[in-house]
């Protein structure tokens, strides 16, 4: 592990989730003489990959066929994925999800003994592999248990990536505190791998967990490499009040309906298609995610939701399914809802509101994951390849973590082995001082004025106001205002802990300043895309706007801290743009 | 105004004070607080010191183990208002080293977790797989109960033999070796025997149950070691008996 003179590995992986751990495993597989490192703030069998319930999407019964995944997930999108990225996609995941199958994973099954495949929202066929509903737990348990079979992969668990190291525009490594000692050390390596998810805790209401704070996402921006498509942020339509806590999508793919406060099933009004007593596929309860949580809003104003003590609510209405469909494939489900709100599913309504789930956007890298900064690359949700574009389909993240996950691995194994050794140069050695330096003064800061707790509350509030399902330019407005004064009382805010042992407020404060950063590029990023398109609604610029804005946005920093967004053209093979169509 | 109810935490800052001390802390007793959002509510509004582990705060993730009124217990699963009035007493786990108040070292748990070798064993080749490895819904049965494993430690803290044998494997680490064992694609039963049949394994247990009681996720700990007991005094009498067939 790391000594005096900080440790040296060939390819560092940041983050232990889905994508991480498979990101690890590729590279171990790749090449045998590498030495490759998992870093994690949490020990990886805690990571985010663990909440996600329905399912991963991939073709394997012979009705399905690729073309018909990559257009379900291209017009899910709303014609802004990366179309080659997505053929590459749909073809590698069946693949993917049949190795994790052999490493283990407990996929539920068919009578027959063949994986079983549920439907999903927006998807035209039964593709979604799924076990029970905790389908992310069991990924990432079978992932981080296979991992422990290759002694080759090192781990740093509970170890905070600060910053990442660039020398000749190369990266070259991190800076990283391990929490239970407080130790700040240098880890060198010739490539770096950003697994670090999501940032859902940037708003105040999400399925997100509190370890979701942008982590990395903001460390490759401050490095120089850009953001991609920040703008497109999901909110999933069933989450429960108070707690967030995600009710899966797969309970309506079983048969659960949405209903308003008349019983109503209102999807019917928003264009989804006509109410049936089965589900039928790309239609009504499932339909895309941004569309459902759209009628939701519409619903608030029509006045026709259901006013509950943590705001307005609709019901998930379960109870037809029956106690035994309920046990069997939605138990999780149940057991959320009888802890959380009290409620038994198989006698009661569920009520649920839209909460922000998923980062479309992220570091933009190529269909290798590699970032336009040489040594770095990314997968997972920390990632913009884009094979979500403005909407993510339900069951597409969990194989992407596994398919990019491996590529980047493979790409970055590839780059390690021919690099030069990464021996820390003069500037490195200044960067790390550099960043010594911050850390200590976060650390030792005496007489800060305001708790980082009601900077981090502001900074949520303002982002949900400005930037949420519908936005304006005067509610961005309003929001950057907000973000750039919260900023400068960020500068000198109040550290209470000045203890180096498990300091979470140290911690905390550090990803606060991540959060403020990827705060700042959503609603940059939002505020000059001047049309509405999958989760990005404008109500200024209702409609979509292929002539200007068929092109994913591209956010830098500049050396002064300024932001700067460029557009690259959305590549298209297959698929021309065309209006996205569900329940008719 | 809600009612207010007290959380007495156990702090511990290693490099302030030599022993554990007590501190008290006043919070809202809301109706659906889970005693993590009491902690929560005293570390952004009264005390930033104090640290704790968290994460999913939807009783998966496996992070936010601590004692609660003697009891081994998932905080974010937890309610306040089955505490009511109070006050309810907050610790860390027991059975770990301290890290820092209600942080404990899990390192241990970390490192007997490989011995036992959780993951699927075959002699084919797993990299490259061309199709399913067929598995019925019965044979999934078999071991899926003991895949439900969070790693969120209550059952080491729950048992009275972890404390006091530092070799024992305990019970999540066995119950994850029958979670392999039991599934129909593993082959690899034998080579995990040699650990799970020893006095560190199955034998050091004394079936006190305890493990199967705190876990928070309907994992039987407890069965899968008797269950596990039966297999190896099955296989000790058949080697003894058919030497030439125990390989």
């Amino acid at each position: 592990m790391v000594g005096e003179a900080g440790a040296a590995h060939d390819v560092l992986v940041i983050g232990g989730g889905g994508a991480g751990l498979r990101a690890a495993i590729a590279v171990a597989e790749a090449d045998a003489r590498l030495s490759v490192a998992v870093v994690s703030k949490v020990y990886p069998m805690r990571s985010h990959t663990v909440s996600a319930e329905g399912g991963a999407a991939g073709v394997i019964r012979s009705a399905d066929s690729l073309e018909q995944h990559a257009h379900d997930t291209v017009s899910g999108g709303d014609w802004l994925c990366d179309q080659e990225a997505v053929e590459a996609f749909v073809a590698e995941a069946p693949r993917e999800l049949l190795r994790l199958e052999h490493w283990g994973c407990p996929w539920s099954r068919e009578p027959d003994g063949h994986v079983a495949v549920r439907p999903f929202g927006g998807m035209k066929q039964h593709r979604t592999w799924f076990a029970a509903d905790k389908t992310g737990f069991h990924m990432l348990h079978t992932l981080f248990q296979t991992s422990l079979k290759y002694e080759r992969i090192t781990r740093y668990d509970e170890w905070y990536v600060t910053r990442l190291l660039v020398d000749d525009g190369r990266v070259r490594g991190v800076v990283a505190l391990e929490l239970m000692s407080g130790r700040i050390e240098t880890i060198t390596a010739k490539a770096v791998i950003l697994c670090t998810g999501g940032c859902g805790r940037v708003y105040p209401f999400t399925t997100n967990a509190n370890i979701k704070t942008g982590d990395g996402m903001a460390l490759a921006y401050r490095a120089g490499a850009p953001l991609k498509d920040m703008e497109f942020v999901q909110y999933h339509p069933t989450g429960l009040p108070f707690t967030g806590i995600l009710i899966t999508e797969a309970a309506r793919s079983e048969g659960g309906w949405l209903l308003n406060k008349d019983g109503y099933r209102y999807l019917q009004d928003y264009d989804l298609g006509k109410p049936e007593p089965t589900p039928v596929l790309k239609s009504m309860e499932l339909g895309p995610r941004d569309r459902l949580s759209q009628a939701f809003v519409k619903e608030v104003e029509k006045g026709r939701t259901i006013d509950g003590p943590h705001g307005p609510v609709v019901h998930l209405d379960l109870r037809h399914l029956g106690e035994q469909l309920i046990t069997a494939k939605l138990p999780f489900v149940r057991e959320l809802c009888l802890e959380y709100e009290g409620i038994d599913p198989v006698r009661q309504l569920v009520p649920v509101r839209p909460v922000v789930h998923y980062m479309m956007g992220g570091v933009h890298t190529d269909i290798n994951g590699a970032t336009p900064l040489p040594g770095l690359y990314a997968a997972g949700e920390t990632a913009c390849v884009s094979i979500n574009g403005a909407n993510r389909l339900g069951s597409n993240s969990l194989p992407e973590c596994l398919v990019f996950g491996a590529r980047a691995g493979r790409t970055a194994a590839e780059y390690a082995t021919s690099a030069a050794s990464a021996e820390p140069s003069t500037p490195v050695r200044a960067q790390v001082a550099d960043e010594r330096r911050r850390l200590d003064e976060l650390l030792h800061r005496d007489g800060g004025r305001e708790p980082i707790s009601a900077i981090r509350t502001e900074m949520q509030q303002a982002v949900e106001e400005g930037a949420g399902i519908y936005r304006s330019a005067d509610s961005l407005a309003k929001a950057a205002d907000k973000l750039g004064e919260l900023r400068e009382r960020y500068a000198v805010a109040r550290i209470d802990d000045h203890s180096r042992t498990f300091n979470t407020e140290f911690i905390a404060a550090l990803e606060l300043s991540c959060m403020l950063d990827v705060a700042e590029t959503i609603v940059r990023c939002a505020q000059l895309r001047e049309e509405s398109r999958g989760a990005h609604q404008r109500i200024d610029f209702p409609a979509r706007d292929d002539e200007r804005f068929l092109a994913n946005s591209l956010i830098y920093r500049s050396a002064e801290g300024a932001s700067r967004v460029e557009y690259l053209p959305v590549t298209i093979t297959r698929w021309p743009p065309a209006e996205r169509v569900y329940g008719r | 105004m809600p009612d207010q109810i007290i959380l007495q935490v156990t702090r511990y800052r290693p490099e302030r004070e030599l022993e554990p001390t007590t501190q008290e802390y006043e919070i809202p007793l809301h109706e659906e607080w889970a005693v993590l959002d009491g902690l929560n509510h005293v570390k952004d509004q009264l005390d930033g010191t104090l640290s704790y582990r968290w994460s999913c705060r939807m009783g998966i993730c496996g992070s936010c183990g601590m004692t609660v009124n003697g009891e081994p217990r998932l905080t974010c699963a937890t309610f306040l208002t089955d505490y009511r009035p109070g006050p309810i007493r907050i610790e860390p786990l027991r059975n770990f080293p301290v890290i820092r108040d209600l942080v404990v070292e899990i390192g241990d748990f970390m490192q007997k977790l490989p011995k036992v070798k959780p993951w699927l064993i075959r002699d084919d080749d797993t990299t490259a797989p061309d199709g399913e490895l067929l598995q019925t819904p019965a044979e999934l049965d078999e071991y899926k109960q003991y895949s439900m494993c969070i790693n969120c430690m209550l059952c080491y803290s729950a048992c009275p033999i972890v404390g006091l044998d530092e070799g024992f494997l305990g019970p999540a680490v066995m119950a994850l070796a029958q979670r392999y064992n039991l599934d129909s694609r593993d082959e690899g039963a034998d080579e995990r025997m040699d650990l799970l049949s020893t006095a560190e394994g199955v034998w050091g247990c004394t079936f006190v149950g305890e493990c199967t009681t705190a876990c928070p996720k309907g994992v039987d700990p407890a069965g899968a070691i008797q269950r596990y007991k039966l297999t190896a005094a099955a296989e000790s009498l058949r080697s003894f008996l058919l030497p030439w067939r125990s390989a």
